[in-house]
This record gives structure tokens, sequence and C-alpha cells, in this order.
């Protein structure tokens, strides 16, 4: 029940209004779920995970095993939200879990009685006939705790701050602000971080501060003098993790409804001033509402002004519980203290403590306190290393890790002396030691029975501490019972690992800009909203957003390009530029063919290859001047290629004659291709002469364009006469502007992806990583020039040469044609072959459209044997369905080149 | 040596196949407790390749009649694994490969769109996503299992037929006489055998280096997290290429998902905010209602990746000693069939047909079974 | 999250730099053994502990050698790689 006075943390003009359970509560701001719960007398506030026991809360902050609940306010939802942490808020809608129709009526409640059958890994030895699935759907919809809500979708999203400071306080306690300070009036900068609403720690709800002082004044004046040194606290602020090389990462909760914020701060020094938590007592029925922690009874009281109970039980083993004991006395309660307790009455609460000589004590709380557990999380995941100390009843950190200090409690430096006290066997009525997971002694005995006798073997068979409370108050407990029923020490049993987060972290605290198209951002063109304004679809090509047509009959923009002129953008091609005397030497060793010999003015095609022999790329390379080249490459691969080029300019060159250059951004290209491109670019009066004689394929020339520089190069992925002209990206619009109305001279189409698939397809002119892939050699694609004839070394050579490779069978680029008078083959249909009845892959269909050129359906593929199946019908099948094709060249249109060369 | 899956099934079958129970595993910790008991547990066969399809599925119908084999449950629910396509080019391949298995004989549906989201209705439609659905590929035999208990299965039926598990025992030394393996030397003594295999995974490298051999391996840390535990939101294995996130719910009612290796070659056995910030941001895309969600933990297990992701199982360079190693990240799955091949090879001292092709040395021969390369569907 | 020292640009994060290769490794040719080649191409020390590894900065484009912990994580100094060849 609420005091009608008191209460450090609430505003008591403030009142809110929430609901539990349908039942509607008040609170006052200031309040968390859990003690706005207490004061409104709620016992029951929700149901164990397996024996569905009714439960109570159990302590203050992050450790509560018990006060887990889904909660919604406006658009916010929250399942599994920790009542001891989650504000209290006007309107807040919070339901308990695991419990139908709702925690005081739970119609599971009945479980608890079948308790025996259902140990701990009772399902490793039961629900195999006939099959786990038969019980599985069942068993689920009983796991899991909250419930999410599936309309959901995120609204905010958080921010990431990256920070560092010369010292990190990690804690806002008694130890932890005496350090900040200390390191302050050194001079030095300090962020301090606590997961409380305040700052304080024990301070807040003690009377004392470990020195002495009256606590609540001696915080006031340190926190004002620590706000003039300029140091910065940040409450409700949790240190999760600690990474490589000392990185904190800190989630900061500001507004209930937000994603928390995330810091991560990579401070000179971390101070770990974590603190400690209460472990509970290991009796029978130690978990039964009204069961609860001493030290957050009296926080209850201190900060909320919440008195648990009027006749109060104390059970502790050591002398922390007596300033709760006077605490509760002046504020009227009846307490009784014992040392420890035999059992307790009272089902859905608690009504009297049996002590250990038997005598029962009335009693409608039970508070108690088995001593404290340093929070070394932290600590441990920056690599720290425990040691059991029998005199503390506690693991606290052994050596020192560099860069981390850890003080305090967390350092096992306690204020008050414990006689510490274990469970010896488990006892006849079950005692929990892990309240969420419904673990207890009972089931650390089976474990130990069955040879689970590794700490974590235990935590995997039992599940004990792998509930969202992280085992906070029962791995000490759970380990202390193993110790002792296998005839160990608690120091030879050890504990189990601790993992990040040190508490839940919400995702969407990970996530920060990363969702929707900021999740991998696409490049865009330079031209995109003139593409818009020419009515172009987009689509997504290997990262780049570009026009996939602009002509909703992919068939006929095709045809129109072919037959009289289209324009495409081809920006996103790669453009690398190599220079230096040794250009043309690197870029040998670099590519399947020889390119030192080019020319300057003239242009190559070729391929490059991974080490392992396989075709990484093609492209073409200009030679712009005797030392200098033009490598163009596809456009996923660009920084590929740029790096690529890099490591072998760096490892195997003298670096100092070479220099890479990706120039890619700079230049927009708008390819004119088709019977009438030449007349089209003519139109244009670039002062050059595009004559097949002074400009023959496979060559480029610089021109100008309202006066800065073009470059035309005469190449060709569509099988036509076609020019790709660069200019600078700041002239690309004029130059599309330019091309446009020249091209309405000459009914020229925009021609986006789709059709020019098309036309590059009726050439049979591949697009790597589509109708190659990881295992394609060069040799596969019919290319055996450099390989036989070639006398240097370059990238990927000797693999051509490996058992594998030289191996009869290999898959090869072809042709198929339909042969059955049917539509296209689908992409990704596979040839089979057939032996002795079965089926077998004999390769598959890359690319495959209708040609509009030649009014038939037309296919790519890697097929075994290819070059020898010239002609043969196949047998090719596509989701079960079997259809005819010829294996035929994979040029079905111009084989001559008679276009090219116009 | 090695307590894990491998070795504890590898153990199992000596004794249960070949006889040979005079066997024993030196495990440097505790049983399981290295990737067995760190991985996402998603089993399936969903290969291109028939060599990988030979072994991964022989490796799911061996997990099918585990449960009553080993009298241990093992909880294999069969509620059907989907690799999402994100792109009408993401289809193409889904199509190439649905059909590869099909023709090899392995269950696989090319999924549209409304199927994909008939499965998985949480999936993201949003008109902002960055990958939408536009199908995938079902198995509808794949499926996730309870990991823990694969190892524990193994130990407990090996240990009825007669094998030694020893925990706590590191190995330290190779005793090599005449240039073949004759037994260990360990932080508990020597052990001498003429057969010994090595399933350590995240320590391959290491051992070779001890027995004087390198091997095709680079260990990497791979992350896996799950998330608090909720009532049923998912009820498939996921997997989705686009985002870089796999995914399933645990019959407890957590969401356990991993990623994409971390960048850094390491044997740290723990997690980089970097890549779980990609891993996690991974999910949420696909998934905008799991953004409710808290993480509720993180860990990470070394695993040993080879050029073509494909495992080695054989002889190694030095007789008498065994390699069954480089699983990378999909070990787990192939607990089973791992196990038995490495028995039959160490029991007849020569290939099962399924292990010939995993030798190691197709590195030499260029015979890579790299699924990567041919289907773009990641181990 | 790792801080990688490069030799150019000092302390940067892990993000802005690509592993290349493990450093000491010597290029076979067309006239290697298949094992040599093999052994070139596909394997590697990958030494638990202590190594010496080739790295980009991707950020300033330059190949270094790094010396660091593949265990503990500790960064123990880089180096350019042509210094480290001419030492």
């Amino acid at each position: 029940m609420r005091l009608p006075s008191g209460g450090t943390g609430i505003t008591r003009e403030k009142e809110l209004s929430f609901a539990f359970d349908g039942k509607p509560h008040r609170g006052f701001e200031g309040d968390t779920v859990a003690s706005a719960l207490l004061a409104a007398g709620v016992r029951t506030v929700g149901r164990s995970f397996k024996y569905h026991r009714p439960r109570g809360i159990w302590g203050h902050g992050v450790e509560e095993p018990n006060a887990i609940f889904d909660v919604k306010l406006a658009g916010f939802h929250e399942p599994n939200a920790r009542g001891t942490t989650t504000p209290l808020a006007d309107g807040l809608v919070v339901r308990s879990i695991n419990a139908r129709p709702d925690a005081s009526r739970d119609r599971f409640g009945f479980l608890d009685r079948f308790a025996k059958f259902i140990p701990a890994g009772f399902y490793y030895k039961t629900f195999m006939w006939p099959s786990w699935e038969r019980f599985e759907p069942r068993i689920r919809a009983m796991a899991g705790l909250g419930e999410i809500d599936r309309e959901w979708a995120p609204k905010a999203f958080s921010s990431h701050v990256h920070d560092t400071c010369d010292v990190l306080v990690v804690g806002a306690g008694n130890s932890g602000l005496r350090a900040a300070l200390a390191a302050a009036r050194d001079g030095r900068s300090v962020t301090v971080v606590d997961e409380g609403f305040a700052p304080g720690g024990q301070l807040l709800y003690r009377s004392r501060t470990a020195d002495g002082e009256h606590a609540e004044e001696w915080l006031a004046s340190t926190l004002a003098e620590l706000s003039r040194l300029g140091v910065t606290i940040m409450s409700r602020s949790t240190a999760y993790g600690i990474y490589d090389h000392n990185l904190v990462c800190v989630a900061e909760l500001k507004k209930a409804t937000n994603p928390p914020i995330s810091h991560r701060i990579r401070p000179k020094q971390i101070v770990l001033a974590t603190g400690a938590i209460e472990r509970p007592l290991v009796f029978p029925n130690n978990d039964r509402p009204g069961i609860m922690s001493a030290a957050s009874a009296l926080f209850y009281l201190r900060r909320h002004g919440v008195r648990v109970g009027e006749r109060i039980v104390i059970a502790s083993n050591n002398d922390s519980t007596a300033e709760v004991a006077e605490a509760f006395r002046v504020v009227g309660a009846n307490v009784t203290e014992v040392s420890s307790v035999a059992n307790v009455r009272g089902k859905n609460r608690v009504e009297a403590v049996i002590d250990e000589n038997g005598r029962s004590i009335p009693a409608d709380a039970l508070l108690v306190s088995g001593g404290y557990s340093p929070t070394v999380h932290l600590f441990c995941q920056a690599k720290g290393k425990l040691a059991w100390s029998d005199e503390r009843a506690a693991f606290v950190p052994k050596d020192e890790v560099q860069g981390v200090k850890v003080i305090g409690s967390a350092n096992g430096d306690f204020r008050w002396r414990v006689q510490a006290s274990w469970p010896t066997k488990p006892t006849k009525e079950r005692a929990w030691i892990d309240f969420q997971n419904d673990v207890t002694s009972k089931d650390v005995a089976l474990a130990a029975r069955e040879n689970f006798r590794s700490v974590e073997h235990l935590k995997r068979y039992t599940t004990l501490g792998m509930a969202t409370d992280q085992g906070k108050t029962s791995n000490v407990n759970g380990l202390a019972a193993l110790a002792a029923f296998t005839g160990r020490s608690i120091a030879e049993t050890g504990t189990t690992t601790f993992r990040p987060p040190y508490t839940p972290v919400s995702m969407m605290a990970f996530t920060g800009y990363r969702h929707g198209q900021l999740f991998n951002p696409v490049r865009r063109l330079a031209l995109e909203t003139e593409h818009r304004a020419a009515g172009a679809i987009f689509g997504e090509y290997g990262g780049w957003l570009r026009p996939a047509a602009y002509d909703r009959d992919i068939q006929s923009e095709a045809l129109r390009a072919r037959e009289g002129v289209g324009i495409f953008d081809a920006s996103p091609l790669g453009k690398v530029e190599v220079i230096g005397p040794d250009a043309g030497l690197l870029l040998d060793f670099n590519g399947y063919g020889k390119v030192s010999t080019l020319k300057p003015g003239r242009i190559r095609y070729g391929l490059t290859l991974n080490e392992n022999g396989s075709v990484y790329d093609d492209g073409v390379i200009a030679r712009l001047d005797e030392t200098r080249f033009l490598v163009s490459c596809s456009s996923s691969h660009v920084t590929g290629v740029h790096l690529r080029l890099e490591d072998i300019r760096q490892d195997l060159f003298d670096p100092t004659r070479l220099s890479i250059h990706n120039a890619t951004s700079r230049w927009a290209t708008l390819t004119v291709t088709g019977p009438k491109s030449r007349s089209l670019l003519d139109s244009l009066s670039l002062g050059l002469d595009l004559g097949n004689e002074a400009f023959p394929h496979m060559s480029w020339r610089m021109a100008t364009f309202e006066g800065g520089p073009v470059r035309l190069a005469r190449v060709s992925f569509s099988g036509d006469l076609s020019f790709e002209v660069s200019v600078p990206q700041s002239k690309a619009a004029s130059l599309f502007c330019a091309l446009r109305e020249a091209g309405a001279r000459f009914n020229a189409t925009m021609l986006g992806l789709e059709a020019l698939m098309i036309l590059r397809a009726e050439k049979g002119y591949i697009v790597i990583g589509k109708d190659t892939d990881g295992l394609t050699l060069p040799h596969d694609l019919g290319i055996v020039g450099p390989r036989d004839k070639r006398t240097d070394e370059f990238v990927g050579r000797r693999s051509l040469f490996t058992e594998w490779a030289q191996e009869k069978k290999r898959r090869q680029f072809t042709g198929l044609s339909i042969t059955d008078g049917g539509g296209p083959l689908a992409t990704g249909a596979h040839a089979i072959e057939r032996v002795t009845g079965k089926s077998r892959s004999i390769g598959f269909v890359t690319s495959s459209y209708f040609s509009p050129t030649i009014g038939k359906p037309i296919a790519l593929g890697l097929i075994e044997n290819a070059m020898e199946r010239q002609g043969e019908i196949i047998e090719m099948q596509h989701l079960g369905a079997v259809r005819k094709a010829r294996v035929s060249a994979a040029c079905a249109f111009d084989p001559e080149g008679a276009r090219l060369n116009a | 040596m090695g307590g894990g899956g491998h070795g504890l099934a590898t153990a199992y079958y000596l004794a249960k196949n070949h006889g040979i129970s005079n066997v024993a595993i030196l495990e440097k910790g505790w049983i399981g407790g290295g990737n067995t008991g760190r991985n996402t547990t998603a089993v399936r066969s969903n290969y291109f390749y028939p060599e990988s399809v030979a072994l991964y599925e022989f490796s799911l119908q061996l997990y099918e009649r585990l449960s009553k084999e080993l009298n241990y449950n093992i909880m294999l629910s069969q509620r059907g694994g989907l690799n999402v396509a994100h792109s009408e080019m993401d289809m193409e391949i889904a199509a190439r490969l649905v059909n590869a298995m099909q023709i090899n004989g392995i269950d696989a549906e090319l999924f549209d769109r409304r199927q994909v989201l008939k499965v998985v209705p949480l999936l993201n439609t949003g008109p902002n996503a960055r990958y939408p659905v536009f199908g995938g590929v079902w198995q509808g035999r794949a499926g996730i299992c309870r990991h823990d208990a694969v190892a524990w299965g193994y130990a407990r039926a090996a240990s009825h037929l007669g094998v030694d598990i020893i925990q706590n025992c590191e190995v330290l030394d190779f005793i090599i006489e005449g240039g073949a393996c004759r037994g260990v030397s360990t932080s508990r003594g020597e052990i001498r055998s003429d057969r010994v295999a090595m399933a350590v995974a995240g320590h391959s490298s290491m051992l070779s280096a001890k027995a004087g051999f390198s091997l095709p391996i680079q260990s990497y840390s791979l992350q896996a997290m799950v998330s608090e535990p909720v009532k049923p939101v998912l009820d498939t294995a996921l997997l989705s290429i686009g985002t870089g996130t796999y995914a399933n719910q645990s019959d407890k009612g957590e969401i356990v998902f991993g990623g994409g290796l971390d960048r850094i070659p390491s044997y740290a056995q723990r997690g980089n905010p970097p890549a779980h910030d990609h891993t996690i941001s991974g999910l949420i895309e696909m998934f905008p209602a799991f953004g409710q969600l808290k993480i509720l933990r993180q860990w990470a297990g070394i695993v040993d990746v080879t050029p073509d992701s494909s495992p080695i199982i054989g002889p190694s360079p030095i007789p008498g000693l065994y390699l069954d190693c480089g699983w990378g990240t999909g070990g787990f799955k192939a607990i089973p069939a791992g196990g038995w091949l490495l028995a039959h090879l160490m029991a007849t001292g020569s290939h099962h047909e399924i292990s010939k092709p995993f030798d190691l040395d197709r590195f030499t021969t260029g015979r890579l079974i790299d699924e990567a390369a041919g289907s773009g569907i990641a181990h | 999250m790792h801080l990688i020292c490069c030799p150019f640009c000092g302390n940067r994060d892990e993000t802005e730099f690509r592993f290349a290769v493990e450093a000491g490794k010597r290029r076979g040719s067309v006239s290697s053994s298949p094992d040599e080649w093999a052994k070139y191409l596909y394997f590697q020390n990958n030494v638990k502990g202590d190594t010496r590894e080739v790295w980009m900065h991707l950020t300033c484009g330059e190949l270094f050698i790094l010396s660091r912990n593949s265990v503990t994580h500790s960064i123990h100094g880089s180096e350019p790689v042509r210094k480290a060849a001419e030492a």
C-alpha cells in the first residue's frame, strides 16, 4: 500500500491512470509499473514459464525475473517489458504474460500439480512417437512469453552517437560518482552512464553512504559539483556491451515510446562501478508472491512511498537488512527477522513463514537477502577473469584488464558481511533457483545425476539463467547447488560465459539509419529526372537504379532500336583509368587478353579472370595514349576492378610508375545504337568524321560538345553500329537534350536495359554473372587464344591447366533454339540427360527471350559439351515439365557482324 | 579429437556401423560446446550440385530418424525452409536451384509472392521495402532441431555402445612415428591409436600445423543472436540473401537469427558491432514488426571457411590422421552425415561414395564444389 | 569494433579496411606444380595467435602489413608493404 507521504521518486501532484489485466489503477508520475502495482496491492503479476505458478514482484531493476508484461501506449507496444524499469505513463495498458484470462485466474494453473512429470529436460525423453511435430504446435503455443503486435511497424529510428572521453564511468552509485569526481577534479573529461531513472544507485534509498555520510546530502552536493565540472551524467542509459578495443555500447532510453539512442563510446579508461545484485535464498516455495528482495522493498518504501506489507518477515544471511528492518518498523510494520526459512504457507500470496525451528510466523510479506553478486558482466565481456571469494560469497574480478577498472561492490567491496548459505541437497518440496524459467534445486540435482556436470551443460539442460533476466538472480545459486550436488567447490564449478547484451536491448537500437532504402542505398543516375520525364520505368540492376524500359512493349522498344536508332544510358559502366609507363604491362597481367599491343585510339574487348581461372569480368579497354588506358567494366564490378588493379599495382609492380584512377562517376555516357546512329550523331555537328573509314569499329575519338570534351567510342553491345558518347556529368543533361532533339528527327527510341538485354542476347553477347557462373573458364566461352598462345604470366593462367580445367565434360556457353514451336524457355530451366531411367542435369538456361528481330524465341545457356553437341536436340526441364531445344550457335543474328562494321 | 556433433556422431557410427567400440573422444572443454551449441539449428538439403545434394540429403534423412534411433528427442521440426527471392534476377536463380533440386530428387518448390506471404505473413510488404518479396525456394522437409540434444543424444548412444568420452582433455600434439600418426599427447596424458581423426571446427588449422601441414581454411567469427521469447510469429526457417539474414523461431519462442561472417579473420568467439548492426537491421528490414523485440543474447562461433565453402572429409597428408573440417557455416546440418562418412573412412580406410568429392585433393585438381558460384545460395 | 592502424592515416575504424591475404605468400606461375599452385591459391597458415596479414585501407587505398593477434584482437603495429618487402 501507498503511505500517505514519502517517496523521493514520485510526484504526488501528477496522478496517472493505467490498466493492469483490464482493471483500472492509479499511480503517480515517477512510478514504475512495478511500484504502481505494489502500491495498488496487486500481488500476482504474472505466471511462471512452465508451471504457471503465480508470481509477484521480486526486485526493482534489471534483475527482475517475474514482473514481465506486454505494455501498450498509443502506437507503442513492447512485449516482455520489465515492470521494474518501465515508467508508468498515463493511459498505459499493462497485460500479464503467459496467463489466460489473466494472472490471477490463469487456466493453466493446474500444470503445477503435474510438476513431477515435467522436470527439467523432460521433453528430451518423450514426445518422440509418432513424431515431435505432432506435439510441437501446442508446445510452441504454450511457450514464449509476450505477444508482438503483428501490425506494428517502426515509426521512429534510433540515433547512433559515436563519442569518446577520458574516463567513462558505468554506474552512478556511491563508487561511480566518487570515481567520476576524482577524475573530473583531475581535469579529465568524464561521462557517467547509469541504468536507473536518476543517478545515485543505492544512495537513493539507503540512508548513509559507504563512508557514513548522509546519503541524500552527499548525493546532492556531489551531483552539483560534477555538474560544475562539466561531467555528463546519462540516466536510463545501459552500458550493455564492451567490444573489441574497449568500445562500450550504451542504449539510452530518452522517451519511452521511442527506440533507444545508441551510444558507441571509446573512452581512454573504463571504470565499472556497476554495483551488485541481491540474491534470493533457496527454500521451498520461495517463489510465492509477496516474497521479494529486501533491498527492493526498501527501495519502494523510500522512492515510492510504498509499504509492501504490514506483517513482514525478513530472512537474510547478511547484515544489509538491518536498515530494512528498521525502516519498516518506523513506518509501522510488524517486523520479524530470521536467518533462514524452512517453508512458506500461502499460494497466491505469502500467508505465513515457517522458520528453521518449525515456528509459523503469520506474514504478508517475506523480504529476503541471500547475499550479493557483483555485476561483473561487462568486466567479463572485456575478457576479465573471475575468482571465487568464500568470504564475500561471490565471484569477484581477478586480474585487471587493460583499460578497465572495477570498483565498489562490483569489485566485491561490500559494505556488509555475508554468512553464505547455499543449498546442500534438494528439498522435498520444490525450491526455486531460476524463477522465470522455473528451475528448482531438484532440476539441478537431476541434471547432476544425468552427468550434466559442466555449468554450461547445466544451463543448457535445465535452461537455468537463459530467461529474459539472463540469470541475474539465479546463476550463483544455481552453480552453488550444482557444486554441492556434485561434491565440488564453487570455484571448481565455475561460471557460464557472460554474453552481451547485459540486459535485453531493443532491436531498434541497432538499426540506426539502416532501414528502407537506406538499408543498402541504390546508386542513382545523374539523368534520373530526365529519364522519368521520358517515361522510364526504373529497376535495380547491380545496385544501380536504371531505366528498365520506356515502353510497356519491350519487344517494340528493342525492334525500333534494331531498325532505326535507340538512346541508352550507359553511365554506370565502370571507367577506370590506368596511367603510367607500365600501364600496358599491368593490364597484360590483369587481363586474359593482351592489352599492351593495342594502338592509341583503338579499343579491345577482353576478359579478366580470377586466380582460380574463372571469368571475373568482361569489358573493353581503350588506349588513350602511350601511357594511359581506360578500362571499362560491369557496373557491379567497378569497386572490385579498382581494388584488384590497386592490389596488382602495389604488390607486383613498381607503384611509382603507375596510377589507378576510378573515373566512373566523372563521366556520363549515353549510347546511341542502331543503323541510324551515325546520322543522328552527325546532326549534332561535333566536328568529327564519323565515317567507317575515319572512325572504324573498336576505336575512339575526342571531340567538343558545348565547349567541353566529349569522348566517342565505337563499341557495341547490341550488335549494331553504336557510339558511346561520354561527357563530364555536368554536361549530361545538355547531351541528353541534344540527343533527344536530334533523335526526334530520326524517330529515335529511348532504350531501357530490358530491351538492350534482348538485343545483346540475339547476338550471343554474355552478361557476366548471368550467362557465366563462378565455375566458367574462358575456354568454356570458346575463347582459347590467350590460354594457348600467351607466353607471359597473367591472373588465373595457371588455373586454366588444372585437371578440372582440362576435363572433357565441361559446361560450355551456347545458344539454344526452340524446336517445339512453344514460347521462350524458362530462365533457370535445366537441360537433362537420362541415364538408366534417372535424370541428370547437364546444364541450364541463363538467358531467354522472345526475339523481335528474328521473330522467335532465343536462349543462351551453359550446357555440358555444348561445342560437341551443336545441332543436338536436348530435353529441358522446368518445374517438372519437359520441353525440347536444339543446341545452336549463341549468335542468332548477323553472325558475320556486317551491321557492326557498317 | 573434438566432442562436438561431428566427433560424437563419428564415434557412434564407428561403434554402431562398424562394431568398433574401442573409441575415445577427446574434448578440450565440454561436449557440444563449440559450433554444435552455437548455430541457428537449421537443417536442410537445398543444394545445387549433385555432390552437395548427396551429402546434405543423406544427412537430412539420418536426422529424420535420429530421435527414435538414439531414443533422445532432438525435436526435429520439419516446418519448411524458405530462401526468399527479392527480384526477377533472384527468381531466375531460384528457378535454377529448384530445377536442380527436383532433378536430384529433392523436394523443392518455386514459390511466388503469394505463396511466400502465406507461409511468412509478417514479411515486409511495405512500399519502402528495400528488398521486396518476389517469391522463393521452398523445401518442405527443411526445418530446425534442438542443437544440444543432437550432441547429447549421440553422446549417450555412443557411451552405451562402449565409447569413452573424455571431457576437459586438450590435445597438445601428435605422436608421429615413421611419418604416420600413432596417437596424440593430451593435457591428461598420451593416447595411442593408429587411427586419429580431427573434427575440431575452429581449431583445424591450429591442429594441422602441429601435425606439420596446412589446410585451405581461413577462420572467421560468425555471430548469432536470439531475441526475447514471444508467442509463435514465424513458422519457417527463413533465409534472405538480399538482407543477408536468416532466422527461425525456436520452440521456446526466441527469434534465432544470424547473418554473414565478421569481416576480420578471428579466433575470438565473440561478435563485433558492425556485423550485428547489419544483421539486426536486415532482420528488421525483413520483419518490421520484430522492431518490438529486444535482443537477449549474442554470441559467436569460429567457422573454418574453405575456398569453395564445402567441407573437407578425407585422409590428411599424414597416414593415420583423418580430416573432417572446413564446414564453414554449414556444419550443424551435416552432423549425422559427417559422422557416418568419417566413421566409414576410419573403419575401412577408404572413402564412402558420398564423401569422395570432398577430399582434400580437390584443391589440387581444381574440382571445387562451390555452391555460391553455381546458385548464389550460401551454406 | 576494431581500431586498426593504417601506417599512413593512423587509427581508423575497422569498417574502412579490407583484409586481403596473410603475409608472406609468393605468387606461383604457370610453371608451378599442381601442389605448389594449390598451396598458393588456397592454403593458409590461418594462425591462431600473432599474425601478419596484408590489409588495405580503403579510404587511402594503400596496402600494408598488419601485425595483430587473431585471438585477443590486439593490434601490434603496421607497416607499408613496400617497406616490409625491402626489409
